[in-house]
């Protein structure tokens, strides 16, 4: 660097060189520019889209349920919820405490927000609050840009109109479990607050009750507040579930069963179709809905009553003495007569045991009928020994026990009618003799539901082979059972001395409405074993045992006597006696079951009180009166709900009474 | 020799660059006015920016007017001043706690590091032109522009603004480096820094650390610290080639884009303007850095042409420090893009910048200064 000249040209040297350095930088600045403006456009232009345009899913409305009239039994109530994003939400405490403000938070409610928080992925909402009233949801609305990663929510809540009374064949809903979000592939199961049916109608027609969600797609600013809406997919509600339930039966029925332990089923002796099917204790699917309370759950786990225990289809019981009828049957079938009889003295000799009949002091002489409506064990135990098991096992499966039906339930037990059979494959051993007679009278290793008993009871009172339905849809009568329909009329007459004679066990149980009778008979259920000393000290009674050991009522029925239309099973669990605890709930039953109808005009009472049986009718079984097997069903009830009070000239018509059930 | 009137100087004016430079601060205030959201609005910034970008105009026309002599004489006395305006933020700010970046002085707040980019180039300029061809390459001569550089560096460090910091830097490198020292020194430097940046981690904050480690992994962080590359790479990238439109950005006006009127309003610019008003953008600023090497290549005297090269890479740094950290090309670093980003201070310099390019281009063909060793 001599010269000035020498100084400028290295100056220019190198201001050229930074020059070229400039320019090459700008190059790759405006190679980059280009690069992700055209090459990377698409790319970017989903990533803005993405961030403006969110999709807001709206829950569908589940379906309905509705009874046979239409009533509905479970629908949705709308209510205001509030869910939060956690990667949204700056601060969680001063969050929830902002909510607060607006909206009671438990310390209990905090903490499950927490752990919610931390289990599930930051994109998922957390539901904060739910059923908020209308003014503190708006008000948090107008607070929302200020609380980032907060959404409100419009929801619905399952509501059940009748709560208990329809919980366990309706089920409940819930959040879906972490197996069942797993196992189904519905996206709709991840979204807040979505409940999924559980037990019952809600559980099998789950699918169907879902429907489809829609979507709100909105635009978002970077806090997620919404500026526009884009549009709007409507959501596909659920399919409205139609039942053969009839609500206001329903809920009585529920009612009249308070605080005992049982079920009752109320049947359509030609269709199936069950009117009322309850039972007691029952839970509230109300609390379920939004959530239910863990004290709550463990209440009802550790009820000695079971109210979660769904008893018409899970509970197993003997049928005693309701089985009776069953034996009769076999017998008839087997070639016995009617007026063949025994002599009762109140035990019955097989070879070096004794069999007990309930009355100690025998009832003298009985035969088929009288055997029947008196309810005599000694009858039954020398009629199961001549016909033999089978013939006893074969009758009660063509009358539907040991059965489980197509019905939508979530869990049936299968009860058992035990066979030889089935005695060699699951004990490995002979049938005994003494078995036959146990069975005969509905004891020993006979379990039957109490939903089975009112298939029994609607298949003797109908001669059909109706399965129980819960379904509301077209049906034809069930097609005729091959029995004989002299030997049904000699059924149907002594059950319906069992409540009309006055030596009938359930006489305080018949009908008090004129022109209308039932029949039926009762059942007691032992739950332990009568050993030898306590039979000679006396049995005994149920008042002084433990509630836990005493026998279970249970009672079968249908009504009326002469055209039978309805079918009734009642199963008190340890009730007592079958004529003081079950008979009394199905008179009361039937009976509202008959004035709704005759307010309704459904039914009409022949003018004249002919069809009520005489009372005192204690004769043998001779009698062939009564319905026909095969008679025609009296009016089926009108389709429309609404038509409620419509005359219907099928039920009029049939109305003209048949030759009075007497005897000679 | 007369000195030559005012009215004179302007009319020899090169207006095509004042031209350019409105335009690029027009096209900023387009761009501010879509950035207030809504339909657009001249509040809250365009309308300030406007007034600041014409009051600022006139500055740098008073600047370019002034003769060049009058630079040189007062560029230590400059240096001096800010140097020790640095050191009062720096008190202020040991006092106040944390961070602080400016002085206020009532009226205005002012930032002496934005000055110190004008004055060390100035100080380095007139040590440079005074300093005999001979002792140029000789490291001792090198150790008073080194410390020169040093200090305010370390104080703006302090602050802590490590963008400033580094351009204060490397526009200083720059000056040395066109003042003829000796090459293999750079060569070396550029090694030395690279072995540094070990040590240079170790010195930085937390959140400088956060940014660098975010520059070089986006996407491990998208919606924290890594937000506002992610976002402006967005913006930019779903522009495409015409851009969605003036007042059509989703991005921005969704409140997307963070510091979309400062710092990022080059990826807000881009989405509404797309690829075309990028380049535009880019052949502004072309335009103006080119002219200044122009000027630095056709100075009669050191100062002048150490001072235009100096400026224009001050100038060039700016630019190309914000463009890399708006496409994702250098950590975020938080230097605005002059003349069109919102505020003061960046814009102060640069037109001030400019207002001294012109002087020197006026004074270009007068051997004007020749006072000093090298002319006598």
């Amino acid at each position: 660097m001599e010269t000035e000249a020498d100084r400028q040209h290295l100056f220019t040297r190198r201001a050229l060189l930074v020059g070229a350095g400039q320019a090459t930088l700008f190059t790759v600045l405006a190679g980059r520019a280009a690069y992700l403006s055209v090459f990377q456009n698409e790319h970017y232009k989903l990533l803005a889209e993405d961030n403006r345009v969110s999709i807001r899913p709206i829950l569908p409305r589940r379906g309905l349920i509705v009874d046979r009239r239409g009533y509905p039994l479970a629908l949705n109530r709308q209510d205001y919820r509030l869910a939060l994003v956690p990667e949204q939400v700056k601060d969680l405490e001063a969050t929830l405490d902002a909510i607060a403000r607006h909206f009671p938070l438990t310390e209990e409610d905090r903490d499950t927000v927490r752990k919610m928080v931390r289990r599930v992925p930051g994109f998922m909402p957390v539901e904060v609050a739910r059923d908020i009233d209308w003014q503190a949801f708006s008000a948090l609305n107008v607070n929302m840009p200020q609380l980032a990663g907060l959404q409100p929510i419009q929801g619905y809540t399952r509501y059940y109109p009748d709560g208990p009374a329809v919980a366990h064949v309706l089920g409940y809903v819930g959040s879906p479990s972490a197996e069942t979000v797993d196992a189904d592939p519905d996206p709709m199961l991840r979204l807040p607050g979505f409940k999924v049916g559980k037990g019952g109608i809600e559980e099998i027609f789950d699918t169907r009750l879902r429907g489809r969600a829609g979507a709100d797609k909105v635009e978002v600013n970077a806090r997620g507040r919404v500026v526009r809406t884009l549009g709007r997919t409507q959501d596909t509600p659920g399919d409205t579930i139609e039942l053969t339930l009839d609500r206001e039966l329903q809920v009585f029925t529920a009612w009249r069963l308070q605080g005992e332990a049982g079920s009752a089923i109320v049947m359509d002796v030609e269709t199936g179709e069950i009117l009322a099917l309850c039972s007691t204790p029952a839970f509230d699917p109300n609390s379920f809905s939004a959530g239910i309370k863990t004290r709550e759950w463990k209440a009802l786990l550790g009820d000695e009553m079971h109210p979660l225990l769904n008893k018409p289809f899970q509970g197993v019981y003997p049928p005693g003495s309701t089985f009776k009828m069953l034996t009769a049957l076999a017998g008839l079938a087997s070639g016995v007569t009617p007026e063949e009889g025994i002599s009762c003295s109140g035990r019955y000799r097989l070879g070096s045991h004794y069999f007990h009949c309930w009355e100690r002091r025998g009832h003298g002489f009985v035969n088929m009928h009288s055997g029947i409506f008196q309810s005599c064990d000694v009858y039954f135990y020398d009629l199961g020994r001549r016909i033999g098991i089978q013939a006893i096992a074969d009758m009660a499966r063509k009358f539907g026990l040991g059965e489980r039906y197509d019905l939508p339930v979530p869990s049936q037990k299968r009860g058992l009618v035990p066979d030889p059979a089935w005695k060699l494959k699951r004990h490995g051993k002979k049938w005994l003799p003494g078995e036959t007679l146990n069975a005969s009278i509905g004891q020993g290793y006979l379990q039957v539901t109490p939903l089975q008993l009112a298939v029994m009871s609607a298949r003797l009172a109908s001669g059909r082979a109706v399965v129980p339905r819960l379904l509301r849809k077209d049906v034809r009568p069930a097609p005729l059972l091959d029995v004989p329909a002299e030997h049904l009329a000699l059924v149907r007459q002594a059950m319906s001395d069992v409540v009309n004679s006055s030596r009938g066990t359930a006489i305080g149980a018949r009908l008090r409405l004129p022109g209308l009778a039932m029949a039926g008979k009762t059942g007691t259920a032992q739950v332990r074993r009568i050993t030898m000393a306590e039979r000679r000290g006396g049995v005994r009674s149920n008042d002084s045992l433990p509630w836990r050991e005493r026998d279970h009522a249970l009672f079968v029925s249908f009504a009326p006597v002469d055209r039978p239309r309805y079918a009734c099973a009642v199963v008190i669990d340890h009730g007592g006696s079958g004529s003081k605890a079950a008979a009394p709930v199905a008179r009361d039953i039937l009976s509202f079951l008959f004035k709704q109808d005759i307010a309704r005009g459904d039914y009409r009472t022949p003018s004249t009180a002919a069809t009520q049986p005489a009372a005192g009718n204690t004769d043998e079984a001779a009698s062939p009166a009564g319905t026909p097997a095969d008679a025609p069903a009296t009016a089926p009830l009108p389709e429309s709900p609404g038509t409620a009070v419509s005359p219907d000239p099928v039920a009029a018509s049939s109305a003209p009474p048949d030759t009075p059930a007497t005897g000679d | 020799m007369h000195a030559p009137t005012i009215p004179d100087k302007l009319r020899r004016l090169n207006w095509w660059i004042v031209l350019t430079i409105a335009v690029l601060g027009g096209f900023g205030i387009a761009v501010l006015y879509s950035a207030a959201g809504g339909g657009g609005s001249f509040q809250p910034f365009a309308m300030r920016q406007g007034l600041r970008f014409v009051v600022l105009l006139g500055l740098m026309l008073a600047i370019a007017s002034v003769d060049l002599k009058f630079w040189l004489r007062i560029a230590y006395p400059a240096y001096a001043v800010v140097v020790g305006l640095l050191l009062v933020v720096e008190l202020l700010g040991a006092v106040a706690g944390g961070s602080q970046r400016w002085v206020d002085l009532g009226i205005i707040r002012l930032q002496p590091s934005e000055f110190m980019k004008l004055t060390l180039v100035l100080a380095l300029a007139r040590y440079y032109h005074f300093l005999p061809r001979v002792y140029v390459t000789n490291p001792y001569r090198m150790i008073p522009p080194v410390v020169m550089t040093a200090v305010p560096a370390g104080l703006v460090m302090l602050q802590p603004d490590l963008g400033t910091a580094t351009l204060i830097t490397a526009g200083a490198v720059g000056i040395m480096f066109l003042a003829g020292l000796n090459g293999w020194l750079f060569v070396g430097g550029a090694v030395a820094f690279a072995g540094s940046l070990p040590i240079a981690w170790q010195l930085m904050h937390d959140y400088q650390r956060r940014r660098v480690d975010i520059f070089l992994n986006p996407e491990n962080d998208p919606l924290g610290a890594g937000y506002h590359i992610t976002q402006s790479k967005i913006a930019i990238g779903s522009g495409g080639i015409t851009g969605k439109g003036f007042l059509e950005g989703t991005q921005s006006h969704l409140n997307f884009l963070p510091e979309m009127h400062t710092d990022f309003i080059f990826a807000m610019m881009s989405e509404e303007w797309g690829l075309l008003g990028g380049l535009f953008v880019l052949a502004c600023y072309a335009v103006l850095i080119g002219w200044g090497l122009w000027v630095a290549l056709t100075g009669r005297s050191q100062f002048g042409r150490l001072l235009a090269g100096g400026l224009t890479i001050t100038i060039f740094l700016y630019v190309c420090i914000n463009l890399m950290m708006v496409m994702g090309l250098a950590p975020v670093v938080g230097i605005p893009l002059p003349l069109i980003s919102y505020g003061g201070s960046a814009m102060m310099t640069v037109l001030m910048a400019f207002g001294l390019l012109f002087a020197c281009s006026l004074s270009r063909d007068r051997t004007l200064i020749e006072e000093g060793p090298n002319y006598s």
